[in-house]
């Protein structure tokens, strides 16, 4: 049975039927194609999952896309354990996700157009992560990019809306030239894109050179570092994750599925695929580990001090796909995987949350504006505080195991692995703080926004609330899958860590020996900075966050407030070190000389000529007809008096 | 026996004396005219020409420059009908909309 190629061409389908008939037939109806259609798919996702786990594999070409001499590309699908992890994230997010922008999107103008976007999504998704050659690897990476470039600027009167939308797809641009060049070496090496051909000759490339301007490197690194690119601009990664923030500009259900569960993991995802590859090199690992500690710390300050609900969860997201690149970066692709994989449930959650109290709200965003609504919106608390428990790792939630075994495996990679462990550990510190500021402001206190607002104070609809609940169920119990043995053999579980056996044959286990007293030693830590932070984020935010305030105004802290409130000035510094040289080559060198020199030069001054040849000639054009007849007869008299003297 | 250098002087008189109208007169009809006249000094060099060379194929020419004459004067005069009709009156150099 080939059903599984349904999973990707329903959304499609639902995407071509919404597209063409959306504005004109369906408008509102629009839900009723396009959530039928994933949740179809989302059916025959999860029985693929089944097939998958009972051992079968599927790997199948099903149409030659591009043959050109040795390049032949087709179109083809690979259905592996991970794929399948993959699968049960995307189906079943995106399902929920449009369950629930039924009732968030509900009356907007381009209802039709959102659904058709989502759908589109989907598509590109279920194609990135069930290729089984780098190009199609690569179509669904440019096309899930399109996707999240027109939902961003969905809302395109939004000025600042559709500036996000273009600053992610060019910032993203940076990264994806590389991940071209990246799969470019890929084929000049092996000759082919095919994954399987490519892993299974990936030994012979180890310790071969490749000269690049005159230097020789490693070929291994080259290909690696050169797909990381790839992978640092889709998923947010310092120096490219200046675009994921102001990509909250998009409508919040577009945040949960596209900016914090689905897209941004194909990053992570890529790099797990390629890990024999990069277990091919040492120096392309410790810079994906470093890479991803140094981004998950950094981000997870930046999001202590924000106050728009929405970006704090976006720093948030950034610094939690950190430490999956840092798993990944150690050689646990199965806990970075993991923690893909128990992340898309918390942090969908928490934006799905987020548009619930922006619903009730008025879209209103300032944490500060909020207050008390613990009260007011019951469901929406419960659930948050559940999904921030999980993402701030305190014991049983999801976000523990998949958290713990991560700065476990990063502890055990020698020197630097414990320098990153502590970033890690400061970074879960942190990732509790500000997850229960969020909680601490907008939920408990009392209410700090208008008079209307506290009037219109209202609990979301039940097609908003039921993604809601079940989102948290998974935020709580997609953890118990790969739970650590020390833990499994304490309460009498066996194959507790279930999760990284599934995955180990597609990238391997980590190297590292442990043992069990040092694991306990790293999980007590986390939970003592899980903890920590939860207490820290109440103690200073409770009351009208006199505490907070007061801390605030010390001066050094008022310094290093100020720093972290501008973000590091990162994107000041793009402005003043790209964006800026960059238009006013534009406009000095581009407009003046080749657009107005040459193009336009050469575009108006034909006509221009024509113009004048034609004013001329026009007095021979008198309309009167014995003229005309004259010119015919004066023109035959000189043809006849030629052809007589020749 | 006329001489063939007589025809073709006929005929090119005959010419002229159409083109000189065609160019000079104002009246359609009369233009028409000249264009007949035109035509039919080509006629008289065809089937001269003919009987000279002893090939029938002039004179076959001939019957077509008459068939295509008389097309075009019957279109000629519904372009002069619709002339009288807007103008009011015959004259070709009335009718000047056309140029630029």
């Amino acid at each position: 049975m080939k059903y599984y190629v349904l999973i990707p061409f329903l959304p499609l389908l639902g995407f071509i039927i919404n597209i063409i008939f959306g504005r004109s037939i369906i408008k509102n109806r629009a839900h009723w194609i396009a959530v039928p259609l994933v949740g179809l798919s989302m059916v025959f996702g999860l029985l693929t999952v089944m097939d998958v786990i009972s051992g079968t594999v599927i790997n199948e070409d099903l149409y030659t896309w591009v043959v050109s001499g040795d390049f032949k590309v087709s179109v083809g699908f690979l259905i592996d354990q991970l794929t399948a992890v993959m699968l049960v994230v995307v189906t079943v997010v995106s399902f929920l996700v449009h369950l629930y922008s039924i009732g968030y999107m509900h009356g907007d103008p381009g209802y039709y157009r959102f659904f058709a976007y989502l759908n589109l999504f989907t598509f590109s998704m279920l194609m990135l992560i069930m290729s089984n050659n780098f190009l199609q690897l690569y179509f669904g990476w440019e096309a899930v990019g399109l996707c999240s470039y027109l939902l961003i600027g969905y809302w395109y009167e939004k000025k600042s809306a559709s500036q996000a939308g273009k600053k992610a797809f060019i910032v993203n641009r940076f990264g994806d030239f590389g991940f071209g060049l990246g799969v470019i070496l890929v084929f000049l090496t092996f000759g082919t894109l095919h994954y399987h051909q490519v892993f299974e000759n990936v030994s012979q490339i180890a310790g071969r050179t490749i000269v690049l301007l005159g230097y020789e490197f490693d070929l291994a690194t080259i290909i690696a570092l050169l797909l990381f690119c790839g992978a640092i601009g889709k998923s947010a990664q310092i120096p490219l994750h200046v675009w994921l923030p102001d990509a909250m500009e998009g409508p919040t259900p577009v945040s949960a599925l596209i900016h914090a569960a689905t897209m941004v993991t194909a990053g992570v995802f890529m790099v797990a695929r390629c890990a024999p590859l990069f277990n091919l090199s040492e120096t392309a690992m410790t810079v994906v580990a470093v890479t991803g500690g140094i981004t998950a710390l950094f981000a997870a300050t930046i999001g202590l001090v924000q106050n728009d609900i929405k970006r704090i969860i976006a720093y948030s997201t950034i610094s939690q796909l950190g430490y999956m690149f840092l798993a990944c970066g150690v050689g646990a692709y199965g806990a970075g995987i993991f923690h893909l994989y128990t992340h898309a449930f918390f942090k969908a959650l928490l934006f799905l949350g987020a548009g619930s109290v922006m619903h009730a709200m008025a879209g209103e965003l300032d944490i500060w504006k909020m207050g008390g609504l613990k009260n007011k919106l019951r469901i929406t608390y419960i659930t948050m505080l559940l999904a921030s428990l999980s993402i701030s790792g305190i014991p049983g939630f999801a976000g523990f195991f998949s958290k713990d075994e991560i700065l476990y495996q990063t502890y055990l990679k020698g020197d630097l692995g414990k320098v990153l462990w502590f970033m890690g550990t400061l970074t879960a510190l942190l990732t509790a703080f500000y997850s229960f500021r969020i909680i601490a402001v907008a939920f408990h206190g009392r209410f700090r926004g208008s008079h209307e607002q506290e009037h219109h104070l209202h609990e979301s609809p039940p097609v908003m609330t039921i993604p809601l609940i079940l989102l948290a169920i998974g935020a709580v119990v997609t953890g118990w899958i790969g739970i650590p043995p020390v833990i499994g053999e304490a309460i009498g579980l066996e194959h507790s860590a279930w999760f990284y056996e599934f995955l180990a044959p597609v990238v391997g286990h980590p190297h590292a020996e442990g043992s069990h007293p040092a694991e306990i030693f790293v999980m007590t830590l986390s939970i003592i900075a899980g903890i920590g932070g939860i207490g820290l984020a109440f103690y200073l935010y409770s009351g009208n966050a006199e505490r907070a305030d007061a801390l605030v105004k010390r001066p050094v802290l008022k310094k290093i407030h100020t720093v972290l409130w501008n973000k590091y000035y990162v994107d000041e510094f793009y402005g003043l070190v790209i964006v800026r040289p960059v238009l006013w080559v534009a406009k000095t060198v581009v407009e003046a000389v080749t657009d107005i020199g040459i193009i336009e030069a050469v575009v108006n001054g034909v006509p221009r000529a024509i113009g004048r040849l034609s004013e001329r000639l026009r007095v021979i054009q008198t309309g009167l007809v014995s003229h005309y007849a004259l010119w015919m007869a004066g023109a035959m008299f000189l043809i006849i008096a030629f052809l007589v003297a020749k | 026996m006329v001489e063939l250098h007589w025809y073709i002087w006929l005929s090119l008189g005959v010419f002229i004396i159409g083109l000189t109208g065609f160019l000079t007169r104002r009246n359609l009809i009369v233009v028409f005219m000249s264009i007949e006249l035109m035509l039919n000094a080509v006629n008289i060099n065809l089937v001269a020409m003919s009987h000279y060379m002893q090939d029938m194929r002039g004179q076959m020419l001939t019957l077509f420059v008459i068939a295509v004459a008389a097309a075009e004067a019957a279109i000629g005069l519904a372009i002069l009908i619709a002339l009288f009709r807007t103008k009011a009156a015959g004259h070709v150099d009335e009718a000047t909309e056309l140029k630029g």
